[in-house]
């Protein structure tokens, strides 16, 4: 019996192991010396893994009684958060290196939290749930603080910390007002207590608080305060993390909560996240008008796009679903290029982050200026570049999940938003002559960055076949 | 060939474009000059394609032909066609197109960025013309955006920020409520195929939204999201304010594609949705957008007559020829629809050639304030000459082409709508007095300008690019039938259709009444 349970979380295990070796491995050889090495192993080992996982075909499996889930909807959820996560390590790698941030522990603790993402992804419990979501957050905390000489990049550990445990404790009181008015943890029995149609307002308030817990994690307004600072303060690689793989696990956290454990009541749901959706997309759009610094300018365009992405939970249907793991899926290979471009923002070897300093970017880089008017254009979601295909179907799903309000201010949100990614198409094409940034030699970022734009770019053929995949998982969760 | 002949026409242009970024190095004149003789060579070759769409073209065929259909995505499709209404507008741009590339001839800036945005601009208005798809349509129509964009803030004069950025937002506020409508349509009706949509009734049952009485339900506000769209693109009064200053601030190649072939895909659009997808809601707004038309006419005109910039003065008298399309298009008769088509396509002609015109002094002097001329006859009697012709065409002199789309209209009118009709003429002598004043002010007049004196006549490249303008102008004047015969059966299922889904709706609304 533990056999079989054992090896449904079989992949977790492995990740699991893999770290605690690479740490002892590492600890006692040649420490930081062997970061640069370990970086890529854990790459590659976090991309076959992700095969591993994309290739499995088992149906829906459940072990330990129902609180880890196997999937379609789980392993979709994964496969995004493994292969960015990697992605994200080898891209931060000649950065870090290069300021002598790079620490063996530091693809350790990425490892740790992408299994903690694993977890929630996977949760059928709350215990599942809480403990997935705290693995992952702990490493977080870690790494958003690692160059530990810098006041900025402490400040946003410790806020990160602050606000995080916050949430945390917003959660487990949630968590405990649920378990007290349902009597069960598992997501199974909290779906048979609730029951359809309306919740008790215990369980209503239980509801309110596990969803505010995580709309901190995915970064909704109103619990959005720390992603700004956090963001900034970061070293730009571990940025570049923040914004894809947790943001993915999160979201896939807050769909199988809402529709595994309270797929009954959509009704009380709904129009918190709405609510969340709404005021993220014009929090996101509007406070991004006024940002120099390019590193909090994308923090709120991904407030905004977390704000896209709810708009397709809010659905509370299947096609809603899909809608929310279409566009996450774009969204993070968005944010990957972006970020890559991002890494290569350097004047004399020193990182710049202000935006100005983009002045006549197309005259002197012609190629990569075009690969970031591309992302830029995508991410405002102006056809025909992926990023509108991800509008598209998150609107059908509000539209057809009676939301017209909601789609209707979310395409105003968008028009308000695009401002602000023009005005970095402006700079680089119609800015006047200033100091040059550094030519970028490196070939992983350029590599990156234009695989991203290309994607965004011929992706609008068919989206490389992702409706299908995503259609099996979004159906997958709604069983 | 003819199945998959107008993706062939719509992507000759993107490819080139491809070919251009990819294999065209360097920044020396030998590079300009490939670039330049690469997209000329391109849009002639485009044209020459087009015109086998053009010959095989059945007129009366009143259904869409060279159709081609693949998988898209969520079930939408990649569906290409071309009817009566759509396939001058397709030959229209590929007419223009190689113009516009000569007439950019003497551009220094970026070359190569500069051809390769013109060329990916024209296939991306192509498929607007010919998209039979929704998505499809609004993937070409707001793809667009991003190319005149760039063109506007690189090429642009010294305002040029704010035009782009203008342009940008205004245009696109207008479509993204567009594509909230086709997003409740393809929910409605389940298919984002524009044939079928087209036989789609949407519910006209009124219905009551936030207290207020909607009449005519949801194809009233279908039929407003699309109006958002396509009025600003238009452009109607009160949203045409972008116009004047995108106008002013492109660069002249950008002024002619952006007067000639992207204005009419607001009024393309009207035509392609509104009229026969949501004709209660046409039914309900007629009388709004008549007095906009109106308005625009007189207004624009009164605004035309005291601008001290040329290109702002032409901007303004486009939006005021624009209102006769709109007047005509919501006449909903077939010398209404007939007149806006062919006011849209003549317009084509002469706004571009007037643009032309100013961008042929502009090069000279660098300045287009009307007070910095005066007496250009003495120095260039050519260019005094084709001055006049379009100045005339533009003003509706008959035997022009400027003359039949204003007259047909009117006529159009007139059946509907008596004071609109009246109010409309008076249009005819306000566009009189701005250009022919304008043409007094820059070309007659003593050559007392010091800065003048040495100005020299049109180049043969200009000479050129103005011949076969004139030659459309003049054909369509004195034989308007080669437009009307191939229009006009397509125009003619058009109206029919829209009178006979109003007269199901109201025979339907007098049932519920009578129950």
């Amino acid at each position: 019996m533990i056999q079989a349970d054992l090896n449904i979380i079989l992949p977790e295990i492995l990740l699991a192991l893999f770290a605690m070796l690479a740490l002892i491995g590492a600890v006692y050889t040649g420490k930081d010396k062997l970061a640069p090495m370990l970086t890529w192993v854990t790459a590659v080992v976090l991309v076959l893994v992700a095969a591993w996982i994309g290739l499995n075909d088992e149906g829906t499996r459940s072990a330990f009684g129902g609180m880890f889930n196997d999937d379609a909807f789980a392993r979709f959820s994964k496969v995004i958060i493994l292969i960015s996560a990697a992605v994200v390590l080898v891209m931060g790698q000649d950065y870090m290196s290069r300021r002598g941030m790079l620490r063996f522990e530091y693809p350790i603790l990425v490892t740790l939290s992408v299994i903690g993402m694993m977890v929630m992804v996977s949760a059928g419990d709350l215990m599942a749930l809480y403990m997935g979501l705290e693995l992952q957050s702990l490493a977080l905390y870690v790494v958003a603080s690692i160059r530990r000489d810098s006041l900025k990049s402490t400040e946003a550990g410790l806020k990160y910390f602050v606000l995080g445990a916050l949430s945390s404790g917003l959660l487990l009181f949630g968590s405990s007002l649920v378990y007290g008015f349902s009597g069960t943890t598992l997501f199974s029995g909290i779906i048979a207590a609730a029951g359809e149609g309306h919740v008790s307002i215990g369980l209503l308030i239980g509801l309110t608080l596990v969803a505010s817990g995580l709309a901190f994690k995915v970064s909704a307004v109103p619990f959005h305060m720390w992603t700004p600072d956090v963001y900034e303060g970061s070293p730009t690689p571990v940025t570049a993390f923040f914004a894809t793989a947790p943001k993915m696990a999160a979201m896939g956290l807050l769909a199988r909560v809402l529709h595994d454990a309270f797929g009954g009541v959509v009704s009380d749901w709904q129009q918190i996240i709405a609510l969340l959706s709404v005021l993220s997309m014009f929090l996101g759009a509007v406070a991004a008008i006024g940002q120099t610094n390019i590193k909090r300018l994308m923090a709120y365009s991904s407030i905004a796009h977390m704000g896209y992405a709810l708009m397709g939970l809010a659905a509370g249907t299947a096609f809603g679903v899909q809608a929310l793991l279409i566009y996450m899926a774009i969204y993070v290979t968005m944010s990957v290029g972006s970020f890559a471009f991002i890494l290569t923002m350097e004047k004399d070897g020193q990182p710049v982050t202000d935006i100005s300093a983009l002045n006549m970017y197309a005259k002197r880089e012609p190629g990569k200026a075009l690969a970031v008017l591309i992302l830029m254009f995508s991410l405002a979601g102006v056809p025909p570049l992926v990023g509108f295909f991800g509008k598209l179907y998150v609107l059908r799903a509000a539209y057809e999940a009676g939301l017209i309000w909601l789609a209707v201010l979310g395409v105003v949100a968008s028009v308000i938003g695009a401002f602000y990614y023009l005005r970095i198409v402006y700079y680089m094409y119609f800015g006047e002559e200033g100091e040059a940034l550094d030519k970028g030699k490196s070939p992983v970022l350029w590599v990156m960055l234009m695989g991203s734009a290309a994607i965004m770019l011929v992706g609008v053929v068919n989206l490389f076949g992702i409706e299908a995949p995503a259609l099996i998982a979004a159906e997958a969760l709604l069983r | 060939m003819n199945d998959s002949l107008l993706s062939l026409v719509t992507f000759i242009p993107a490819l080139a474009a491809v070919i251009l970024a990819i294999f065209l190095r360097g920044e020396e004149a030998a590079a300009q000059r490939n670039a330049k003789w690469v997209a000329m060579v391109t849009t002639v070759i485009t044209f020459l394609v087009s015109l086998f769409i053009l010959f095989e073209f059945d007129p009366s065929n009143t259904g869409f032909q060279f159709v081609e259909e693949r998988e898209w995505l969520l079930g939408m499709k990649y569906k290409m066609g071309v009817d009566g209404i759509s396939v001058l507008f397709v030959m229209l741009t590929t007419f223009m197109m190689p113009l516009v590339i000569a007439a950019s001839w003497k551009v220094e800036k970026r070359v190569k960025e500069y051809m390769i945005a013109f060329l990916l601009l024209e296939t991306l208005m192509l498929g607007v013309f010919m998209a039979l798809d929704l998505v499809l349509f609004y993937l070409f129509f707001e793809a667009g955006l991003i190319p005149m964009f760039l063109i506007i803030g690189i090429w642009g004069g010294a305002n040029r920020i704010y035009a782009s950025f203008k342009f940008f937002l205004y245009t696109f506020l207008g479509s993204v409520l567009m594509l909230v409508a086709m997003v409740a349509m393809f929910a409605d009706a389940g298919t984002t195929d524009i044939p079928r949509l087209m036989t789609h009734e949407f519910a006209s049952e009124s219905f009551s939204v936030l207290g207020i009485h909607v009449l005519g339900g949801m194809q009233t506000l279908l039929f407003l999201a699309f109006f958002a769209s396509f009025a600003v693109k238009m452009p109607m009064w009160p949203v045409h304010t972008w116009l004047p200053d995108a106008h002013v601030q492109a660069p002249t190649a950008g002024s002619v594609v952006l007067a000639a072939i992207l204005l009419k895909m607001g009024g393309y659009g009207f035509l392609r949705f509104s009229l026969p997808m949501f004709p209660v809601g046409a039914d309900v707004m007629t009388d709004f957008i008549l007095w906009l038309s109106v308005i625009a006419i007189v207004y624009t005109s009164l605004v035309a007559l005291v601008q001290e910039d040329m290109k702002k003065l032409i901007a303004y008298s486009s939006v005021a020829h624009m209102g006769y399309v709109t007047m005509g298009i919501f006449a909903a008769n077939q010398q209404g629809v007939d007149g806006a088509i062919f006011q849209m396509l003549s317009h084509g002609f002469i706004s571009g050639a007037l643009f032309l015109c100013v961008g042929v002094i502009y090069d000279r002097m660098h300045t287009r304030d009307i007070d910095a001329y005066g007496g250009l006859v003495s120095r260039m009697p050519a260019y005094a000459l084709i001055f006049m012709f379009f100045t005339m065409a533009n003003v509706g002199l008959p035997g022009t082409s400027g003359f039949v789309g204003e007259f047909l209209t009117l006529m159009g009118i007139f059946q509907v709508n008596t004071w609109v009709a009246l109010v409309a003429t008076s249009g005819v002598i306000f566009s009189a007095s701005y250009a022919l004043w304008l043409y007094r002010r820059v070309v007659f007049g003593d050559l007392i300008k010091e800065s003048l004196r040495t100005i020299s006549d049109m180049s043969a490249r200009e000479k050129w690019i103005f011949a076969p303008l004139v030659v459309m102008t003049l054909i369509l004047g004195v034989y308007p039938a080669l437009v009307t015969d191939m229009i006009g059966p397509s125009v003619e299922h058009l109206i029919s259709n829209y009178h006979a889904a109003l007269g199901s709706a109201s025979d339907g609304a007098a049932q519920l009444a009578s129950h």
